[in-house]
């Protein structure tokens, strides 16, 4: 049997609203990964850090709070500073078409907004995270 | 960092033998400190807030978590590192969030190797958080030199704290939240129980905290600092190094059992037999005769019994 994969979970900068990345840690974990919650009101550094003592597989930051221009490039860069940017870094959130485009040049992977159905989720951690197990 | 927690994994995934094999002689320095509890009790906050008693001693500090794995899905949500966040900046503090995989008695199978891989990668101090547990888990106090057990308000009567299992495996009790109504009676409770019981060495400490606003956690620091200083004194820590060490080889051996047996158990059994016979058949497998009648009672062995009642 391969190693459960091992995901972070996270809320960055001023942003309480964590509904959102509670289904997600609640569906990832039913999925059969470990799922890392950091909390609330985390920094890019703070969620990097985790994630290399976690030895993390995947990021998922979600953001609802429209600083996601700011945050997630924030967190590419910190990835690389670290010398992590093997570890997957996905997000979600309510962020326009324009923004999702520009972040995914940014080195986001992935970027899932309101009404992405769960499985797919699963399905894009599974399969871009599983690539680390094998 | 990357390399300590990348040798964690690999425990994790029972790749540890080499890694162990060529780092143990380099532990063996770390105090070793074990946090239990039931659910919701605050250990995660005690955690917190003990590494910030450590930090501010100059000392490296690493914690290990653990949270219970999903016996469905195999997932888990490990949520400890909420209460720790203070700490995930600081270079000197390791964290690490292990899902119990399966593993009873509130820790993982990889906790033991996740404790030595962090002393010999430096850390000064290793905090070990269990599950949230029940009456029984009772395994912590054979991994760790010094066994915290933290207790809240309001969970029950004086006969709670006279069942056997958790409450006869602390050195240190805390009553955390110690700002509720029933905070002082829990005292009363355990003080009394203990009253009514003979040590042969170290008496439990009792402590009161509020670990949200770090109320008590230097007088729990200074209980860890006298129970360390009782077992450099009297030679127990040896004893404790030789239980831990007896405890992984212990887990080491069963995982492998375990797994043979369920292979076992796996291939196809016939249910006409009743469960002894089968049981019986199956251990002729691994070369014991004469069926189940010689197996003991299973027992996990912290120590020998710490205290008996006064007048036996």
């Amino acid at each position: 049997m391969p190693r459960p994969l091992r995901i972070i979970v996270a809320k960055a900068g001023l942003d309480g609203h964590d509904r959102g990345a509670k289904v997600i840690a609640r569906a990832l974990r039913d999925a059969g990964m470990e799922v890392i919650y950091t909390g609330l009101f985390q920094t890019p550094e703070q969620i990097v850090q985790t994630a290399i003592q976690e030895d993390a597989d995947g990021i998922g930051l979600s953001i609802l709070s429209g600083a996601h221009m700011t945050l997630f490039p924030l967190v590419v860069e910190q990835l690389k500073a670290q010398g992590a940017g093997d570890i997957v870094f996905f997000g979600g959130g309510t962020i326009p078409p324009d923004d999702v485009a520009e972040l995914k040049r940014l080195g986001v992977q992935e970027i899932f907004t309101p009404g992405a159905p769960l499985s797919e989720i699963i399905e894009f951690v599974k399969r871009e995270c599983g690539a680390r197990v094998a | 960092m990357r390399a300590l927690a990348r040798a964690i994994s690999q425990a994790e995934a029972g790749h540890g033998a080499e890694l162990i094999r060529r780092l143990f002689d380099r532990t063996g320095n770390a105090i070793t400190i074990g946090l239990t509890g039931p659910p919701g009790v605050g250990k995660s906050t005690l955690s917190s807030a003990l590494v910030r008693a450590a930090r501010s001693l100059g000392k490296r500090v690493g914690v290990v978590s653990v949270d219970p794995s999903s016996p469905f899905s195999h997932g888990a949500l490990l949520g400890d590192r909420i209460r720790l966040t203070e700490h995930f900046t600081d270079r000197d503090v390791f964290i690490r969030s292990m899902a119990s995989r399966g593993h009873l008695g509130g820790l993982a199978g990889a906790t033991a190797d996740a404790v030595l891989l962090m002393d010999a990668f430096g850390m000064d101090v290793i905090i070990i958080e269990t599950v949230g547990v029940g009456q029984s888990e009772i395994e912590i106090a054979e991994l760790a030199q010094t066994t915290i057990v933290a207790l809240q308000p309001g969970s029950g009567d004086s006969i709670q704290v006279l069942k056997a299992g958790i409450l006869e495996v602390a050195d240190i009790f805390v009553i955390n939240k110690a700002d509720h109504p029933m905070a002082n009676q829990l005292k009363r409770e355990i003080r009394s129980m203990m009253a009514m019981l003979e040590f042969g060495g170290w008496v439990p400490e009792v402590v009161m905290t509020q670990a949200l606003l770090g109320e008590g956690i230097e007088e729990l620091w200074n209980a860890i600092q006298k129970h360390v200083a009782y077992l450099r004194e009297t030679g127990e820590m040896n004893v404790k190094r030789s239980q831990a060490f007896r405890h992984q080889v212990r887990q080491l051996a069963r995982g492998r059992l375990e797994r043979r047996l369920e292979e076992e158990l796996s291939a196809e059994m016939s249910e006409d037999i009743d469960p002894y016979e089968a049981a019986a058949r199956v251990l002729r497998v691994f070369g014991f005769d004469g069926g189940v009648a010689e197996t003991e009672p299973e027992q996990i062995r912290p120590a020998p019994q710490r205290a008996t009642v006064k007048g036996l």
